[in-house]
């Protein structure tokens, strides 16, 4: 559910390095607690972002959720497939549902903040 | 029922407030009326008040004296419709639902823009919710404004805005008219501008070229924001034509009283892209599991009973029987009927003008106007004012009411309730009156 | 006879030529439009508008009207928005030419009837509240939080400038819009958690409050429908801190006339009138949210203020320290008026049997109920009582289904889902204007829910069936977004 060769943010966001690029998205948990998603915005490649600022936006018919970069760097790439095919989210959320891809700008620094897969399967346990 | 709640008496169920708060006794307030000693007691204070069905009205300024069909008051009375409350329900308020959505597609076809919420509570706050929104989609705080916005628009403005860092500047006028040359200049000098916002027809009934003043403004990589008179787009070029990023309004000329200024209707319209960043509730058309077309609330995650704190607006309560009002007046007149008001208000407007300048009256402003136009009563207005009044009109605004130095131009609005010859005695009457002095 | 569904658009019945309304021609001695404004102003052809005749016009719209519940036609007990019954006379009172066909810029002396009922409304809020002072102005009770809010901001300005006071504490079972208004006034809104009682936590409380709040938001009794206890404590910690307590008056038609807010601590608050004063919901709105303040707080109040000289009334627009207006005109001057008339029909002894009734009402309906539903919050109520739907969940009936059922059985549901803290939340709300028999009639209906939920669940598939229409598809609303229609 949660793959071990990802880093997770408790904001319910994954990463994959490859050296200082970055892929991201959000976990399985996340697409099952949002339920029937509606609608997805996400970035234009380019933008230059903080750990933590909102990359986009996600909602559902219960909620409306920003959606925040685990580490800092500039948008280099997004899936511009994903807004128009939101089922992509609940089928493969980790690999065809990956959202942005970054050119981390502090990843040495940044990646120690995140969770391991054991630790963000716990803090979701813990909340159910 | 006190027996199955397990209390000896109402007073026990109150208990849980501390004693020492307790409110001893009664309320010192006036004892109960029973049902005739209340209409008479409401009726004896509304007998004080001047109003419109009693005295020939040429006031306007954001609120209007237009013919309200008595279907409007039946269809709005249905206790269906004036006992309900929000949609919640989707399946028990279809009625509703479906009334929003007429009025949010009579919005979009009035305004030329793509999306309309289903109401907010006034113009002034219908402007200011607009701004935000067009701060918040521009990315930049600073903002212009046309000096000829109402001076009420632009004081609500000023308190909304007052704890934020924007910035805000006037445009000036020519002719009574926002300058688009004064505008790219003044976008020139002030980059961080996010948002321009003008009033068509303006403040002093001038019609603005909203085209040149939107070209301007998305040069400047900025988003225009138009407050409108809709009976004024019985026959003026549209916002969404003239390339508005944002139309708002005041719905009252819509088949709505007056009542001393509220309640009344704020219109919100946008283009398509920015729905999600729009505050207010949203009527969207679905199926329902027996098939059929239906209605119901959505995009409701953007709103503050689930966002809370990061929702688009903290508006909870809209106008909704106000809303349904507009509805219902902008069908019974429809497509022939809204373009007569607004050429009969037109018409009956530079009739009045035409009148009053061949009286030797000077008119303020020389840039065409819509239906309500400024004169120069060579002396304080409101002194004319009182002196029309006694002679049973209620002869218009004085300026002097928000701007220290127009105190002696006098605002006048005619509508198509005016008839030839209330127009011609009116102008008589007030020529005289300004000439006296 | 059958719901005559579906009702066609109004656009979908328009037929070229048709029209409900005549108006007067146009006078041909006028100069023609196009003397009069530029032809590039203008459009070049009418709105699109429908055009029908007057019967085909009523038919459409008294049709819409059938498909809607409302309290004049049923039970109608969605918590926390107080359904009670309007009187008719108010209606009748907003309406006279005086009141409906005033304009807002008439002289002063031509309106003195309209200034005489703002200002002894004001007072007699004033009275009821205990506060010093009262503003029409605000549209809702949202509007009223933003100026109350506003008010706080400008007080703490005045008073201790160059001080930064940024949080506003809002407890966790607040309506939405007390943090949403706190946003917008540029606050930040830090949430107090609640406990066990479902009261303030005055830890979690003691622990947040400091030099940098403002105020702390309350509403008193809260959203579970319980008067807060912990409110004088509330109010001690806050003003010791040199922050000021608002209430929100969601609530209030459960206390009006057993004790006074300003007793309890609260600065300033905000009155719904739609609720409490019984002014027509209107299908969402218009309402009215007067704000009530402080002492304190009465220099900042917006203007133009209503001031009684002997027997004159005016406007007065000089006040130097005012927050300043925060909408055009003066106030829901319409639903004012309604709620002058109700205040003055009840009569202090009235709007104390107003809550007498309201909180008996509620607390029959939580008695009766108690059996069948968890009741996470044991104790007596005020106004509306908070049950959960747990018991029935495990059964795969939720609080949706519920809420569905009972629609089907005749009843408005109850407001589902909130307040958050509480799993499956069933707020109900009866008002003090039902009867005995209504609450019983409804009360047997969620006793026969909550059997079928033990014995028969298959009941509670694809509901509603009795309304005009099934369950609606939301996910294709949002999805597919059909905001207005287009040919």
């Amino acid at each position: 559910m949660y793959p071990s060769n990802l880093k997770y943010a408790e904001s319910h966001e994954w990463a994959r390095m490859e050296n200082d690029m970055v892929t991201v998205g959000i976990t399985d948990y996340a697409v099952k607690e949002l339920t029937d998603l509606t609608y997805l915005e996400l970035p234009r490649a380019g933008e230059v972002l903080l750990a933590g600022d909102a990359f986009g936006v996600i909602e559902s018919v219960k909620a409306t959720s920003d959606l925040y970069v685990p580490v800092s760097g500039q948008v280099i790439e997004v899936n511009a497939a994903l807004p128009g095919n939101l089922d992509i989210l609940s089928e493969d959320p980790y690999v065809k549902g990956w959202m942005v891809k970054l050119r981390a700008s502090n990843l040495a620094a940044e990646v120690s903040s995140l969770l391991s897969a054991e630790e963000y399967r716990q803090r979701v346990e813990a909340k159910s | 029922m006190l027996a199955a709640v397990g209390v000896a008496s109402l007073d026990e169920l109150f208990k849980v407030i501390p004693d020492e708060v307790r409110y001893p006794g009664l309320l010192p307030l006036p004892p109960a009326l029973s049902e005739p000693e209340l209409m008479a007691h409401v009726q004896e204070l509304a007998s004080r008040n001047l109003h419109l069905d009693n005295h020939i009205s040429f006031l306007g300024a954001g609120i209007y004296d237009h013919y309200v069909p008595p279907v409007v008051d039946f269809i709005s009375s249905r206790s269906e419709f004036y006992t309900s409350y929000t949609p919640y329900q989707a399946e028990a308020s279809q009625g509703s639902l479906q009334v929003f959505f007429e009025y949010q597609s009579l919005i979009c076809k009035l305004t030329g823009m793509d999306v309309a919420n289903a109401s907010l509570y006034d113009g002034a706050t219908a402007l200011t919710e607009s701004v935000l929104m067009a701060m918040n989609l521009s990315g930049r705080d600073d903002i212009l404004e046309s000096a000829a916005l109402h001076p009420e628009d632009r004081q609500t403005l000023e308190t909304y805005l007052r704890h934020m860092k924007s910035a805000r500047a006037e445009l000036t006028l020519n002719g009574g008219r926002t300058d688009p040359a004064g505008l790219e200049a003044a976008l020139e000098s002030r980059p961080d501008t996010g948002v321009v916002v003008v009033q068509q027809p303006n403040f002093f009934g001038v019609v603005e070229d909203v085209s040149a003043l939107a070209q301007a403004t998305h040069r400047a990589g900025a988003l225009l924001v138009v407050k409108v008179n809709p009976i004024a787009l019985g026959l003026l070029k549209s916002p969404g034509e003239c390339g508005a990023d944002i139309a708002c309004g005041e719905g009252q000329c819509l088949g709505i009283h007056p009542s001393f200024g509220g309640p009344g209707l704020g219109l919100l319209a946008t283009r398509a892209e920015y729905v999600r960043k729009m505050p207010g509730r949203l009527v969207g058309v679905t199926q329902h599991s027996r098939g059929d077309r239906a209605y119901v609330l959505t995009l409701q995650t953007r709103e503050q009973h689930i966002r809370r704190e990061r929702a688009t607006s903290n508006i909870c309560t809209n106008h909704a029987l106000l809303a349904l009002r507009a509805t219902v007046y902008l069908c019974a007149l429809g497509r022939q009927g809204l373009r007569q008001v607004a050429t009969l208000c037109v018409q009956k407007a530079h009739d009045l003008a035409d009148r009053l300048r061949s009286a030797g009256v000077p008119i303020v402003f020389s840039s065409p106007f819509f239906h309500e136009f400024a004169v120069d009563c060579g002396r304080p207005a409101q002194d004319v004012v009182q002196a029309m009044l006694e002679r049973g009109y209620l002869a218009g605004v004085s300026l002097g009411r928000w701007y220290p130095d127009r105190r002696n131009a006098l605002l006048l609005s005619v509508t198509e309730q005016r008839t030839a010859a209330q127009i011609q005695d009116f102008a008589r009457k007030l020529a005289a009156c300004i000439r006296s002095c | 006879m059958r719901y005559p569904r579906p009702e066609p658009l109004i656009f979908e019945l328009s037929r070229p030529g048709r029209r409900a309304v005549t108006l007067p021609a146009s006078d041909p001695v006028l100069k023609p439009v196009e003397e009069c404004l530029p032809a590039g102003l203008l459009r070049s052809e009418a709105p699109d508008l429908p055009e029908v005749g007057q019967l085909d016009l009523v038919r459409h719209f008294v049709r819409l009207s059938q498909m809607n519940m409302s309290v004049d036609t049923h039970f109608y007990p969605l918590g926390s928005c107080t359904m009670k019954y309007n009187p008719k006379v108010n209606d009748w009172a907003a309406s006279l030419p005086g009141n409906a066909r005033v304009h807002p810029y008439e002289p002063d002396e031509a309106v003195q009837g309209v200034l005489a009922l703002l200002h002894r409304l004001e007072h007699m809020l004033a009275e009821i509240s205990g506060l010093a002072a009262v503003s029409l102005q605000p549209a809702a009770g949202a509007h009223g939080e933003f100026l109350g809010l506003l008010l706080l901001r400008a007080y703490h300005d005045h008073h201790h400038p160059g001080q930064v006071r940024s949080d506003i504490l809002i407890p966790d079972s607040a309506h939405g819009t007390n943090p949403a208004s706190a946003t917008l006034c540029g606050f930040r809104a830090v949430q107090v958690r609640s406990n066990a009682d479902g009261y303030v936590d005055l830890g979690d409380l003691a622990g947040k409050v400091g030099s940098q709040t403002a105020g702390m938001m309350m509403t008193n009794p809260n959203t579970l429908g319980l008067f807060d206890r912990n409110v004088l404590q509330a109010a001690k910690l806050v003003h010791e801190a040199g922050g000021l307590l608002y209430m929100d008056g969601a609530n209030f038609n459960a206390i009006i006339g057993q004790c006074r807010p300003a007793d309890f601590g609260i600065d300033v608050m905000h009155f719904n009138l739609h609720k409490t004063f019984s002014t027509p919901h209107g299908g969402g709105g218009p309402g009215a949210g007067p704000v009530g303040v402080c002492r304190a707080l009465v220099p900042f109040l917006p203007v133009p203020r209503i001031r009684c000289e002997g027997d004159r009334y005016r406007l007065d627009f000089d006040e130097p320290l005012s927050v300043g207006r925060v909408r055009s005109f003066l106030g829901n001057y319409g639903i004012l008026v309604r709620a002058y008339a109700y205040i003055r029909m009840h009569g202090p002894d009235g709007l104390r049997r107003i809550s007498e009734n309201a909180v008996l009402n509620a607390n029959y309906i939580r008695a009766r109920l108690q059996d069948f539903y968890e009741l996470p919050y044991r104790q007596p109520c005020m106004h509306e009582c908070v049950f959960s739907a747990d018991r029935q969940k495990k059964r795969g009936v939720r609080a949706l289904e519920i809420a569905k059922r009972l629609l089907d059985l005749g009843f408005h549901a109850p407001t589902i889902y909130f307040p958050l803290i509480v799993h499956e939340a069933l707020m109900i709300e009866p008002t003090e204007t039902e009867s005995r028999e209504t609450l019983d009639r409804f009360i047997e209906a969620m006793i026969r829910i909550a059997r079928d939920a033990e014995e028969n669940p298959a009941v509670f598939e694809d509901l509603p069936r009795e309304m005009p229409v099934g369950r609606l598809d939301e996910v294709k609303a949002a999805r597919e977004l059909l905001l207005c229609w287009r040919t």
